[in-house]
């Protein structure tokens, strides 16, 4: 196997990781806060890509295409938050399965209806490429891997000293408690469930330029978001992260040597040993 | 889903004495002789068209049943009865196509009953596949459960997809319908009131066998795993084997459900192993009214209708009303259509 063909695979499965880090620490935010299984934030990340190409074609203009996406997505996440998830608060958590797996369904149908089976695509904003080994990699891509970290950076910070991020962590520690310190909890799950979406909504946009937006492409990217939040462990920031990378570098490893339809069956075995021998998750301290 | 269930501890308990002593009660057979009755008849009345809804509803309605004993009865939430559902399919059509080469073998298969040897093969498939999901996925409990069933069906969505040798890759399989077979007594092509007969005949059958299974002992540690898994193992019961049974049971039945289905279409195909299916098992579920094991039957009724009525003003974009229809049910209605039901049917 040549070395050079696994370097750039490595390269590939990082920028992937990142992309997928993006998308997976909304989910993972929005579990760990509120107990929702988000089934449809796979749907909100296509959603955010597709409004992001609408906003491309009035402007012409990639990065307010972004900007755009996240504020109209952020908008979109929490009016879905307070009609459809509120009233299921303090109910089995299986029930939020059922109400954003409904949503998803909406969602998909609503994208195919509106912008139709055809593909769309979205222009990149950087268009050099710079010599890696055989191949000529696209700056883009690297674009794309130091943006998203740039925002998990940003949320991190936000958690650690923002004040509504401290509000956030408290509510995540003890709900009643955070209540009982006046802090106004129905609100605190409205804005992290649009903090989830707006993220969604970037990762989309920037994933964007990289294939066709389709309204299927958001199922892929649950599924994923999904391995890699069990992973990681369930609402664990910092292990969704490294989770997102561990699985993008298998699967990018894996589809030297199979199709990349058939490479994401190893991320499936991941998940399925990692719940067979360390429920809590890999990259996570072992619970004493 | 103990939220969801009225006063856990007593109607177990209540339930138990019931069953144990005298059985359904008289109204409650003369309700299911109407039921099926009426179901029968159906296709004399019926328009052609309205005739083929009947027999998809009952084979939807079997699939339903299926994922209620997992649902509704154990408490766990599948999404991968489509891998189940899809291997039924796959199974009968492999059955139907294989034609061994010479020998005792090729001589002996010629002779064999295709239907029931189709049959058959389907619910080995689906069996073979459910015994590795549920010895898997019944470590987990909650949401973990759901993530591992789905991703299980995606992994057979993968290798069906892919298999193009076996599968047919996105085609998929096709085969003439095998006739409807008594050995020794007769073979006759099945009329399309035959196969509809036919599909009643067996969806009846699975539905009374659930029945009894959920009515046994067996069903009422399933129930009691439900309402409380952790005093259930405190009293002596090894859930996690009661587990694995529950889901291979469903598993089976939602094969023969795919069975059913490959043989009124007269092909198996991919898309029918896509975890949509397995969703929509799941919103027939929530609809019709969980536990009920007759409500899932009425809520696929109520889902291929809407999908009927939706599609003639929305055309393919009918999933829009029926998911806001399904999130309102989700909120407002959690027990279902037939939900306020529940005792009189589990008695």
């Amino acid at each position: 196997m040549p070395f050079d063909q696994i370097l750039v695979q490595i390269v590939n499965g990082l920028v992937n990781g990142m992309i997928l880090a993006l998308v997976a620490s909304g989910l993972t935010l929005i579990f760990g806060i509120m107990d929702i299984v988000n089934f449809a934030h796979g749907d909100l990340f296509m959603l955010g890509a597709y409004m992001g190409t609408t906003v491309y074609l009035t402007t012409g203009n990639f990065w307010l295409a972004l900007a755009g996406s996240v504020l109209g997505m952020a908008a979109l996440g929490a009016l879905l938050q307070v009609t459809a998830l509120r009233p299921l608060v303090g109910r089995d958590p299986l029930t939020t399965i059922l109400a954003t797996f409904g949503l998803s369904l909406v969602i998909q149908n609503y994208a195919l209806w509106q912008y139709g089976p055809v593909p769309r695509k979205l222009t990149e904003p950087v268009t050099g490429h710079f010599a890696l080994f055989y191949v000529e990699y696209p700056w883009y891509r690297i674009l794309i891997a130091v943006l998203s970290a740039a925002m998990i950076g940003a949320l991190y910070l936000f958690m650690k000293y923002g004040k509504h991020g401290i509000w956030i962590r408290a509510t995540t520690q003890d709900r009643v408690m955070a209540e009982a310190m006046g802090i106004p909890v129905p609100w605190v799950h409205t804005v992290v469930f649009a903090i989830g979406a707006a993220m969604a909504a970037a990762s989309g946009v920037l994933f964007g330029p990289l294939v066709g937006i389709n309204h299927a492409m958001g199922f892929d990217f649950t599924l994923k978001a999904f391995v890699v939040v069990v992973v990681g462990g369930m609402g664990n920031l910092a292990g969704s992260i490294l989770a997102s990378i561990f699985i993008s570098l298998l699967e990018s490893l894996a589809s030297i040597w199979v199709s990349p339809a058939q490479a994401i069956i190893v991320s499936f075995v991941a998940l399925i040993l990692t719940l067979l021998f360390r429920p809590t998750g890999l990259f996570v301290p072992t619970p004493k | 889903m103990s939220t969801l269930a009225p006063s856990p501890a007593g109607r177990v308990g209540a339930a138990v004495s019931r069953t144990a002593a005298d059985g359904p009660s008289l109204s409650y057979w003369i309700g299911f002789a109407l039921v099926v009755g009426a179901l029968a008849a159906s296709p004399v009345v019926l328009p052609e068209f309205w005739q083929r809804f009947a027999t998809e509803i009952l084979i939807w309605g079997l699939l339903a049943m299926s994922s209620d004993l997992l649902i509704g009865y154990t408490g766990m939430v599948s999404f991968g009865h489509s891998a189940f559902f899809g291997l039924g399919m796959y199974g009968a059509a492999t059955a139907l196509l294989w034609a061994p080469r010479g020998g005792a073998l090729a001589s002996m298969w010629n002779v064999t009953p295709k239907l029931w040897a189709a049959m058959a093969a389907g619910l080995v498939a689906a069996a073979i596949v459910a015994v590795f999901v549920a010895y898997f996925s019944t470590r987990l409990r909650d949401i973990y459960f759901s993530i591992t069933t789905l991703v299980f069906s995606q992994i057979f969505y993968v290798i069906i997809f892919t298999w193009t040798d076996v599968t047919g890759g996105e085609n998929g399989l096709t085969f003439r319908q095998p006739p409807f077979e008594i050995p020794g007594l007769l073979s006759v092509r099945f009329s399309r009131n035959g196969l509809h007969w036919f599909v009643l005949a067996v969806v009846a059958g699975s539905y009374l066998l659930l029945r009894r299974i959920t009515q046994s002992p067996f069903g009422m540690v399933l129930q009691s795993i439900r309402e409380n898994e952790g005093r259930t193992r405190a009293i002596g019961y090894h859930v996690e084997r009661y587990k694995i049974v529950s889901v291979m049971l469903s598993g089976i039945f939602a094969g023969l459900a795919g069975v059913l289905y490959a043989l009124q279409n007269k092909f198996a195909a991919p898309d029918f192993v896509l975890f949509l299916i397995s969703g929509e098992a799941v919103i027939f579920n929530v609809m019709g009214g969980m536990g009920t094991l007759v409500g899932p039957v009425a809520g696929a009724a109520f889902f291929l209708l809407m999908k009927e009525v939706f599609s003639r003003v929305f055309y393919e974009y009918y999933l829009i009303p029926v998911g806001v229809i399904f999130m309102l049910m989700v909120v407002f209605m959690p027990q279902g259509l037939l939900g306020f039901w529940r005792r009189q049917l589990n008695h």
